[in-house]
């Protein structure tokens, strides 16, 4: 889908995402995120058209535990305001769609999850086909594992290569003051051959916002926005046994409805929460060695489930608003395996050299 | 931090679901020993089946029976099984391409170690001693040394006393914790106190508290005791008993506004004919034998509070 008008991130901000915080229900997790994002663009709640956000009861374990959440950001007098069970790039896209409609001229997005109180492994079980998949509980790494072993069968990658994947993640995350697990780590045992501690992200609890902005209001509110230049997501068959699982083709498709190889791009933020995911996603992409991944330490350095894809766009669009890159591509996933894959390509004003 | 409250929290449910013709046929086929897939217009074998192309879209109703043989086509092996899965000692995921079917079957590979496991190795289905009608009819996928063991043959997917759903159960145990406003909330009902937040920008005493004030989106920090009198601001009278709770009927359960709260909670009134029940009703809590909330509210004998002081309240 191609932008008909000009629509950009203009503000990003996320916690420090740590392992646990039982100290915090999710909406105090939440609520400084939606003070500070709101804060760098000095709007105020009665100001966004439209706020869209995506969590999880099953990480909850609690029903309609967005409403909760919906307290944080002040929904009183009425606001428009919509929901997704998804990780919050999928709201993102929603208010994207609603601002090139011209529904609303900006609009609030945030996703936010907490992994510590359940058995996040165990609890992914319960988004696959519940007649063949869910009855046998394959839980997330096992899936993943299936995956990587397809790679490695395939000689697309192998352990040393997933090792130095996990390593430069990390390395790049010590630069990430709201990364959970910065710097070098041991590769550790396995968790499911042929993944390692290292090749898995880890599990935690945290939150991103991000606010969206049309045209001329954007560039009120940021001095060098993120233009949405496209954006689009895919799906596979969900019957593992029927896909490639050493390729996404979703992604690529994806990617190419969003722009991503119509110029090169010189930054990557890729929602990979396990390494040999970023072989995969690399290979779909078609991301060369001059392309810079995951400048941020990626999932494998911090993944909030249901913010982790948020947090990719907003990161990409940090990048832009600081003038560390001039177009670049994000990617959000969600179910098994990249199941469910969208690309956004954003791009920065061209600045004088 | 030691001083937060946690508790157990067990989210526990019978997925009950009805199956399509080819899911029908396929897990009643499971029961008697029988593995169905299903046929695509281009002529490949799905296994499991699935009633609709996964390319096309095209309805799919052409049901072969494939062998109970087949070639691993990727693994996993898993050191620690998890709850629920199919085996408790160490085995491997498997994908597994039947012999016949161009797509494969996830399920649990018993195997000694990792050793004994590759991509490409045969193996042959385990049946479950009890079969039922579910995936789990198959225990397990184990190795096998041989060719494919029967020729791919249509089937017309009849079987005697069908199986038309499946009851999945479910359950997850998480460790609930309230976080910081309800805690402190929790901890002073303990002390036969009831205490409320105040919204800094808009002055409400919020109880419960959440933690923000969802009207204006901020933290709800200001501490506040409220109570423990407060007036009915609405009621009603529940007839019909609820399951697990030994509560005569009828009884009132209302709206119940504590003296300097911005909000009213709930509770249930007693000690009082249900009839009597009113709006304005003065009453205070009559707290639990273990002391740790109120059991239900009680009146006062004070004269009933004037409409104008809790209109807001409704
Ligand atoms: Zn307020």
């Amino acid at each position: 889908m191609t932008a008909h008008r000009d629509v950009a991130i203009v503000a990003f901000a996320q916690t420090r995402h740590r392992a646990r915080t039982e100290e915090l229900s999710e909406v105090e997790m939440l609520m400084p995120v939606l003070h500070e994002v709101l804060a760098r663009t000095g709007l105020k709640t009665s100001d966004i058209g439209f706020t869209c956000s995506g969590s999880s009861d099953y990480l909850a374990g609690r029903p309609f535990s967005f409403t909760m959440a919906l307290d944080g950001v002040g929904a009183w007098p009425p606001i428009a305001e919509s929901h997704v069970e998804q990780d919050g790039a999928w709201a993102l896209y929603e208010a994207w769609v609603k601002i090139l409609t011209g529904e609303a001229d900006t609009a609030l997005v945030y996703g936010y999850g907490k992994s510590s109180p359940g058995p996040l492994r165990d609890v992914l079980t319960r988004q696959l086909d519940p007649y063949y998949l869910a009855p046998l509980w394959p839980d997330s790494v096992a899936l993943a594992a299936l995956q990587a072993q397809a790679l490695l069968d395939a000689g697309d990658t192998d352990e040393r290569d997933l090792a130095a994947i996990a390593a430069r993640n990390r390395d790049n995350a010590t630069a990430n003051p709201f990364a959970q697990l910065p710097g070098a780590r041991p590769q550790g045992d396995y968790v499911v051959r042929p993944l390692r501690t290292g090749d898995c992200a880890p599990v935690g609890d945290g939150a991103a916002a991000v606010i969206l902005a049309a045209g001329d209001t954007a560039r009120a509110l940021c001095d060098r926005p993120a233009w949405i230049r496209g954006m689009d997501h895919r799906v596979e068959p969900h019957a593992l046994g029927v896909r490639d699982l050493t390729d996404s083709p979703s992604t690529r498709l994806a990617a190419t409805r969003a722009g991503a190889f119509d110029r090169p791009v010189d930054t990557a933020e890729l929602h990979a929460p396990f390494t040999a995911q970023e072989v995969v996603l690399r290979k779909a992409l078609s991301l060369g060695d001059d392309v810079r991944i995951n400048p941020s330490g990626g999932p494998l350095a911090a993944n909030p489930v249901m913010a982790a894809g948020l947090i990719r766009l907003g990161e990409a669009a940090a990048r832009i608003h600081r003038g560390a890159s001039d177009r670049a591509l994000a990617h959000a996933t969600s179910g098994p395996c990249l199941q469910q894959n969208l690309v956004a390509v954003l791009e920065g004003e061209p600045r004088d050299r | 931090m030691s001083d937060v409250l946690k508790a157990p929290l067990v989210v526990e449910f019978p997925f009950t679901r009805s199956l399509g013709p080819v899911q029908s046929a396929f897990l009643t086929g499971l029961r008697e020993r029988t593995v169905l897939g299903v046929r695509t217009g281009d002529g490949r074998i799905l296994v499991p089946p699935v009633e609709y192309d996964p390319h096309t879209a095209e309805e799919l109703r052409d049901l072969v029976e494939v062998a109970p043989t087949g070639t691993v086509t990727t693994w996993a092996w898993n050191p620690a099984p998890r709850p629920g899965q199919p085996l408790d000692t160490p085995f491997a995921w498997a994908l597994v391409r039947l012999d016949g079917a161009d797509t494969a079957l996830l399920h649990a590979l018993d195997a000694p170690g990792p050793d004994a496991v590759r991509t490409g190795m045969r193996v042959r289905i385990r049946w479950a001693a009890e079969r039922t009608g579910a995936i789990t009819d198959i225990a397990c996928l184990e190795p096998y040394d041989g060719e494919a063991a029967h020729e791919v043959r249509p089937h017309d997917g009849v079987f005697g006393n069908p199986v038309t759903g499946i009851v999945a159960p479910a359950r997850l145990d998480y460790t609930y914790t309230p976080g910081r406003a309800q805690s402190a909330y929790l901890r002073a009902l303990a002390e036969r106190r009831t205490v409320g937040e105040r919204c800094p920008s808009c002055a409400k005493v919020y109880v419960p508290p959440r933690g923000a004030c969802p009207t204006c989106g901020v933290a709800t920090t200001d501490r506040v005791e409220v109570g423990p009198r407060g007036t009915v601001t609405t009621f009603c009278v529940v007839n019909i008993k609820a399951k697990n709770l030994d509560i005569e009927v009828p009884y009132v359960y209302a709206h119940i506004a504590l003296d300097g709260a911005g909000l009213a909670l709930h509770g249930r009134i007693a000690g009082i004919p249900y009839d009597q029940v009113r709006m304005g009703l003065r009453v205070e809590p009559v707290w639990s034998d273990d002391g740790r909330h109120p059991d239900h509210y009680q009146p006062t004998g004070e004269p009933d509070a004037d409409y104008d002081t809790y209109k807001e309240l409704l």
